[in-house]
């Protein structure tokens, strides 16, 4: 009797020790599957137009930082190799209810220097937190203009040198709210705001996104040529690829 | 034969006219039907959109459109244009940066007028018709639907001028560069002054403080301090309230004043301390 009532304890400690090996493996899978991933490229085809240099000869304080190196326009930013920069890509179809409404905790810094925008183009999640920044020695008006009619609102602060950072977020998906300077008219670049995963390709023209298995469709933005979108299908533990080859216009 | 094949083609261009005027008034129909329960509220005042429907059409079409969207039949002659109020972006606020005005700034907008602008004061109106067109305004604007108005912003109550006051706003007027545009004597002929545009990429100038004192959105002293401290949303001109705190923007009202080719209290005081105009090269203090 004692005998079978200890066998009976084993096995219950048996299964109870199976069950929990159970779960932490599927735990595990669940995990791998949270870790797939979208990798690419993005290209340029044929050749980028001319970025005209910029005259900062009326600010004497951000001429003299670019002195040894003249910077030029971003509008197309091409590697010799026709690898295409400040592109942005995201998911426009096929994130599920928590992968759209996530925000991310990431604080990124929008920062005036040497009177040109760092970075040029910034992607956010709607509500998603970033930083003004003034590093130069010249005042800056910060000028974003949504499109009109649309869900978020026009703002222009003034933003003395020495000024502290200041916190600001989009509340509405838009691509892309243009910025600019109105002192110093040649200071211009774009926020991207999107639900979900978002990446800016960058100097090698490569991005990563971080997303569930699943089918999307991705899209890619960039300032001068437009969108283009492809489907794309993301299998557990297997990074997939979508790559983007933009026609110079 | 000819006569008549001529007459049934205007008749036709006729048609076509009729059909395309009516299908735009029914659009402004189903906005009416949409919005038109919206109400002001100015102190003891409401305003009733729908009794604005007869002003509005008599008074104010002719600029700012049927729809509301600043397009009416004189809008091409017109520079600034007439607002666009489909978009519910103003430029003379108590509110911040980037926010809706308060019903009470779009009443004594009606009132004042713009100046330097097509836009004139409607002090005709009474109050109510005020407060009624102040609705109707708004009931072109989905925004004042799902937003609220911006927190208007600290005006603390107006300090005596002196001479410390005026030399600190100069030094203000210089650290925040508002010599960039407006010039080092506020002749609006500052370095960025040419390149200027508006949200319609139309060329726009800076004020010129040696025109006089007529600001675009007031003439008083605490109208002054609203317009740099909230800036003119939709102009180049932004808001200076993250760096200017209440107190020190009334010393840069009064320096503003000095500026002005009429005789102030203000540049008597300036003249008396022998105030030179800003040299933009030399370190700030």
């Amino acid at each position: 009797m004692k005998f079978q009532h200890a066998r009976y304890s084993l096995a219950i400690l048996a299964s109870l020790v199976l069950v929990s090996i159970g779960t932490v493996m599927l735990d595990q899978k669940v995990n791998a599957a949270a870790e797939g991933k979208i990798t690419g490229t993005v290209k340029l085809d044929g050749t980028a137009p001319r970025q005209r240099p910029i005259d900062m000869s009326k600010e004497p304080s951000c001429a003299k930082i670019h002195e040894s190196n003249p910077v030029h326009m971003e509008n197309v930013v091409a590697s010799a190799s026709g690898a295409l920069q400040n592109v942005v890509v995201y998911v426009s179809e096929g994130l599920t209810g928590n992968e759209a409404s996530a925000v991310s905790s990431e604080n990124p810094t929008w920062d005036q220097k040497g009177c040109q925008y760092i970075p040029h183009v910034m992607a956010l999640n709607p509500n998603q937190h970033f930083k003004v920044v003034n590093s130069d020695q010249t005042s800056h008006n910060i000028h974003p203009m949504p499109k009109q009619g649309g869900p978020n609102h026009e703002w222009n602060k003034s933003q003395p040198t020495g000024a502290p950072p200041f916190d600001v977020f989009w509340t509405g998906e838009e691509v892309a709210i243009p910025v600019k300077c109105n002192i110093h008219p040649w200071m211009h670049g774009y926020m991207a705001v999107v639900k979900g995963p978002n990446a800016v390709s960058d100097a090698n023209g490569s991005f990563t996104l971080n997303l569930p298995p699943g089918s999307y469709t991705v899209t890619a933005w960039q300032e001068e040529y437009g969108t283009q979108t492809q489907k794309v299908t993301v299998a557990a533990g297997k990074p997939a690829t979508a790559d983007f080859t933009f026609k110079a216009k | 034969m000819r006569a008549r094949l001529i007459c049934s083609q205007w008749m036709c261009v006729a048609v076509v006219v009729a059909v395309s005027s009516l299908s735009g008034a029914q659009s402004t129909a189903n906005q009416e039907n949409q919005w038109m329960g919206i109400e002001s509220h100015i102190g003891n005042l409401t305003g009733h959109a729908a009794n604005a429907k007869d002003d509005y059409r008599r008074y104010c079409v002719g600029c700012h459109g049927d729809l509301g969207d600043g397009q009416g039949e004189n809008a091409v002659w017109l520079d600034p244009k007439p607002r666009d109020f489909t978009i519910a972006q103003f430029k003379c606020r108590s509110t911040p940066t980037g926010t809706l005005p308060t019903d009470e700034d779009l009443f004594n907008t009606i009132a004042r007028g713009l100046d330097n602008s097509n836009m004139p004061p409607w002090n005709t109106f009474t109050k109510v018709q005020r407060a009624d067109l102040v609705a109707y305004i708004k009931h072109f604007s989905a925004k004042w639907q799902t937003e609220k108005p911006g927190t208007p912003i600290q005006i603390p109550p107006e300090p005596e001028v002196t001479a410390d006051r005026i030399k600190a706003g100069q030094v203000l007027f210089k650290k925040l560069e508002c010599w960039k545009c407006h010039g080092v004597e506020g002749r609006g002929n500052g370095p960025s002054a040419d390149t200027l545009t508006d949200d319609l990429n139309r060329p726009i100038k800076p004020f010129d403080f040696h025109d006089g004192d007529r600001f675009k959105c007031g003439k008083s002293n605490a109208d002054l301090y609203k317009i740099f401290m909230t800036g003119l949303d939709g102009t180049p001109m932004p808001s200076f309230a993250d760096n200017v705190k209440p107190d020190e923007a009334w010393d840069l009202v009064f320096y503003l004043r000095t500026l002005q080719p009429m005789k102030t209290k203000e540049k008597e005081i300036a003249r008396q301390l022998g105030l030179k105009p800003i040299d933009p090269n030399a370190p700030n203090p």
